[in-house]
């Protein structure tokens, strides 16, 4: 189906449009991954040149580098709990880091001055292939976390506290990688929608102030997808007392 | 795709979102009412009532998108046309 009707050069919007490459027999969404490079090199680069010299009294990137691993960490350890969350908190918090600056990526970086033959670079997070792959990462992480933990062990947390739950925690370890990739995606598609349908009907300052519920929704939707992760390792983990 | 397949298709996309945030709509008014009344009785609370109501308000947000990610897909990828 035909993109929007949207012809202005600042505010062009091409939704389903992709620029692909073949790679075997699959053909992938190059512009997320050229974008997520883009990401994955700005945070390499912020945290090479935040931990080349460190001080004790941080300075500069290394204190907003500690400020962020506090942050992570307090999410960690409410959700996973005193004992597991050192394990986790690398992952919990490389997701944390990768959406928020994929979604105010996307918002901030002018990805219009480069020209693709077809689609449009933007925020990683915007294409459902990227939500779904972290989701699943969500997925197999908090497996792995019960079985390595509480070995089969695991499977009672499907029988409590009576089997009457079981098809319900069945069909949940279905509906939680759906529910984290579909919110995320389509928070994220709808901010930039939101912005370019505003942006065509009055281009100037109009859209700034949706812009802003924008990043502020992007930064949330990273602080919940965290969070969640977070929480269903938690859940995993958790060592009911008898 | 013929005529009536993408008429339906914009209209059930529009009632998709309509109906779609009905709930979610009333919800967040019942949270954020709460949250203000927390306040009100509690305002040392403040800040914890603040966190956990922006991360409340953000899963009923997700239930309009829901239905908005329906919408974009009968509109922009739609398996009947």
């Amino acid at each position: 189906m035909a993109p929007l009707p949207l012809a202005l050069p600042f505010a062009a919007l091409e939704v389903g449009q992709h620029l692909y490459w073949q790679l075997g027999n699959f053909k992938i969404h190059g512009q997320v991954f050229l974008s997520s490079w883009v990401v994955i090199a700005a945070l390499l680069a912020v945290v090479v040149v935040g931990t080349r010299r460190l001080e004790r009294d941080p300075r500069g990137v290394q204190n907003l580098l500690e400020f962020l691993w506090d942050y992570l960490r307090d999410i960690a350890r409410e959700y996973i709990g005193e004992k597991a969350y050192r394990d986790w908190l690398p992952f919990i918090g490389t997701l944390f880091l990768f959406i928020f600056v994929s979604n105010w990526g996307g918002a901030l970086i002018p990805w219009k001055l480069v020209h693709l033959p077809s689609g449009e670079l933007g925020a990683p997070t915007a294409d459902i292939n990227t939500t779904i792959a972290l989701a699943l990462l969500v997925s197999l992480a908090y497996f792995y976390a019960g079985l390595s933990r509480k070995g089969f062990r695991y499977f009672e947390y499907y029988v409590e506290p009576t089997p009457i739950m079981l098809p319900f925690k069945i069909v949940e370890d279905f509906t939680k990688p759906l529910s984290l990739s579909f919110r995320l995606f389509g928070n994220i598609l709808a901010d930039e929608l939101v912005v370019a349908v505003l942006a065509f009907l009055v281009p100037l300052v109009v859209p700034l102030p949706v812009m802003f519920l924008g990043l502020f929704t992007s930064a949330i939707q990273a602080l919940i997808f965290a969070t969640l992760a977070a929480y269903y390792i938690g859940e995993a983990v958790h060592e009911e007392h008898h | 795709m013929d005529s009536l397949t993408s008429a339906a298709s914009v209209v059930a996309a529009g009632l998709a979102v309509g109906l779609g945030s009905i709930g979610p709509g009333i919800g967040q008014g019942t949270a954020s009412g709460g949250a203000v009344e927390g306040i009100a009785r509690q305002p040392e609370a403040e800040g914890k009532i603040r966190g956990t109501l922006l991360l409340s308000l953000a899963f009923m947000e997700s239930l309009t998108i829901y239905g908005l990610v329906v919408a974009l897909v009968l509109l922009f990828a739609n398996p009947f046309s």
